[in-house]
């Protein structure tokens, strides 16, 4: 029983993980540029494609898989804000929400149209198969692989964000966008740059994730919920805050799952609604 | 924008006109008809909240389905008068949005976003969960509506359901247009334009909202329950969040914050819908979403922005 519950809390925290990883892009770029993207999800559904292109086409292995489709991710969130998302800055939320929603709707269709409506297949490399032994408990391997995986790059991120230039920039332009630009600091190419990086990071979980959340063309849609709140409870700009709202809604999704299954996703809204009441500005947000 | 008086134009008294001649002219697509009424009166009551409150919310369809179900129901289990049923639902829809919309006002608008789309899924896994009473996935079956004022029977013509959407909604479009020309649908604008300098005035911006959201959810249940009365049927997407969605777009489409807009934007939307999704539901999504990049990024009012623009530049150049 024990054991149980802690496999539940252990599968929650992976799949809290990959909902962070995914997320963290959609924090920036609310924190930066104060931008409602509900399309982030669909830059996870293009990495989660790009992976499985390359590894049932082109015969890429697994793990190659996952630069490709955070590099592909990147690339289009960088095309599309240079070209579409730019102009939206200043508009209302509800231009962005409803340019965004139009962009989810767009890509679904076209993914429908050309990989069909099914689920994807992935097939995992036989060294993240199976379970381990550990500590008396059998734990998936896949999943204690995603966990490696996002601590690695939570340590990246929040080194890149805390000791580099560039991280100094975007702290500095989120906190202030026209004194940063008066000290020299290009905002628009932090915001090119950081967009691209949070898209791809978001395709690198769409490819980490297709064997955990499953892959098709509503992923966007069926998704979108936990990315949002995800930032809205971490609230937007941090990295701790998003990480933190991830593994308690990971652990609470699964864990409900399991143990009340009738009630369905019911209790990750529920929760959803009342951490919003309790904390109207995310967890740990910053903007008063 | 000088004050808004309570007189009707006579391009409001001719657009009014338009459904009446096209119960004779289009006998064939009554229930079509019937359909946009009703999309437009769930539009109409969007635009009181986004439109003039500028509150955003991607789950107001759960107010329509909570109209539905209590409609639907209540003609299910022995009480089927249309009139009576509607009160009850518009009665129903209005009490939730009331308890919820205390959730609603407070936070900003990705706070609002978020809360409102979680109420929304909420009550659709609520009424999934519940399918013995709601049906679950197969819909509510069985409504039995006895006949309009114990004369006109709701049959396949689809003439009374037509006659009774249009009514409805005209009744409900006087009473909205009343509202948003009154003082207190001019603080509301207040609040849309300067949310921070109302209380300056006087204004308590919080119940002015609460106040705007009950009534928008009210008239969102009377939308629901126009169809779940006219089709006989409740199904479990009257409170998905697709409707929720389509619903915005439809306001977006016409143009928010005149009313007009909502029906405007509802009927080309429906007619739209009827002609492409029936070519492929898949390209439908395509073209939708195109459609609303295209109209945040080239027509922001929406097409009765573009018709103002356009009656601009022309009055311009007569001059």
């Amino acid at each position: 029983m024990i054991g149980n519950f802690v496999g539940v809390v252990f599968d929650g925290i992976a799949y809290g993980s990959l909902l962070f990883i995914i997320s963290i892009g959609l924090s920036v770029t609310m924190g930066l540029m104060n931008f409602v993207n509900l399309a982030h999800g669909a830059f996870a559904m293009l990495g989660g494609y790009a992976a499985v292109v390359a590894m049932t086409r082109f015969g890429v292995p697994f793990l190659v898989t996952l630069p490709i489709a955070f590099i592909i991710s990147a690339l289009a969130g960088a095309i599309l804000e240079r070209l579409l998302y730019r102009r939206l800055y200043r508009a209302s939320h509800l231009d962005q929400v409803l340019f965004s929603i139009g962009l989810v709707f767009m890509a679904i269709a076209a993914t429908t149209y050309v990989f069909g409506s099914q689920q994807q297949p992935v097939q995992l490399p036989p060294f993240l198969r199976g379970q381990v032994h550990l500590l008396g408990l059998d734990l998936g391997t896949y999943r204690l692989f995603l966990i490696a995986v996002v601590i690695a790059i939570t340590f990246a991120l929040t080194w890149l964000v805390e000791r580099t230039r560039f991280g100094a920039a975007v702290r500095a332009s989120v906190d202030n966008q026209q004194a940063s630009a008066g000290l020299g600091i290009n905002v628009y190419q932090v915001f090119s740059l950081t967009f691209a990086l949070g898209s791809g990071l978001a395709g690198l979980g769409g490819g980490l994730g297709i064997d955990v959340l499953g892959l098709d063309p509503t992923f966007p849609l069926k998704y979108m919920v936990y990315f949002l709140l995800v930032v809205a409870v971490g609230g937007a700009g941090t990295i701790k805050g998003p990480l933190f709202a991830a593994l308690i809604l990971g652990v609470f999704d699964v864990a409900g799952k399991y143990y009340v299954p009738q009630i369905g996703s019911f209790i990750i809204y529920f929760m959803m609604v009342a951490m919003l009441l309790i904390f109207p500005r995310g967890v740990l947000g910053k903007r008063a | 924008m000088g004050l808004p008086t309570q007189k009707w134009s006579r391009a409001e008294i001719a657009f009014w006109l338009i459904p009446i001649v096209a119960f004779f002219v289009f006998p064939k697509y009554l229930t079509l008809g019937s359909q946009i009424m009703i999309a437009a009166l769930f539009a109409l009551s969007l635009d009181l909240i986004l439109g003039y409150a500028r509150i955003i919310s991607l789950g107001h369809a759960a107010f329509f389905g909570i109209g539905a179900y209590a409609a639907g129901l209540l003609a299910k289990y022995g009480w089927g008068e249309p009139l009576t049923g509607l009160v009850v639902a518009a009665a129903a829809a209005a009490t939730v949005g009331l308890l919820t919309s205390f959730l609603v006002v407070r936070g900003e608008d990705l706070t609002r976003l978020v809360v409102t789309l979680g109420i929304g899924l909420m009550l659709y896994e609520a009424a999934n969960q519940a399918a013995f009473i709601t049906g679950g996935v197969d819909g509510l079956s069985g409504v039995q509506m006895r006949k309009l004022f114990g004369v006109f029977g709701f049959g396949l013509d689809g003439k009374t359901a037509y006659v009774y959407s249009l009514a409805v909604l005209f009744i409900v479009f006087v009473f909205a247009r009343t509202l948003v020309r009154s003082p207190f649908g001019l603080s509301l604008r207040g609040i849309r334009e300067g949310e921070r300098r109302m209380p300056a005035i006087g204004v308590s911006v919080r119940r002015k909202l609460v106040a705007v959201y009950t009534i928008a959810a009210g008239i969102a249940g009377i939308a629901g329950a126009l169809l779940a009365q006219t089709t006989q049927f409740v199904g479990l997407d009257s409170l998905g969040f697709p409707r929720s969605a389509d619903l915005v777009i439809m306001l977006v489409l016409g143009g928010a914050g005149h009313l007009y807009g909502a029906l405007v934007g509802a009927a080309v939307f429906m007619v739209l819908q009827d002609y492409l999704a029936n070519l492929n539901p898949v390209y439908w999504q395509f073209w939708l979403g195109l459609l609303l990049v295209l109209i945040v990024l080239f027509a922001r009012g929406g097409l009765l922005g573009l018709l103002q623009s356009v009656q601009k530049r022309f009055g311009a150049s007569r001059r």
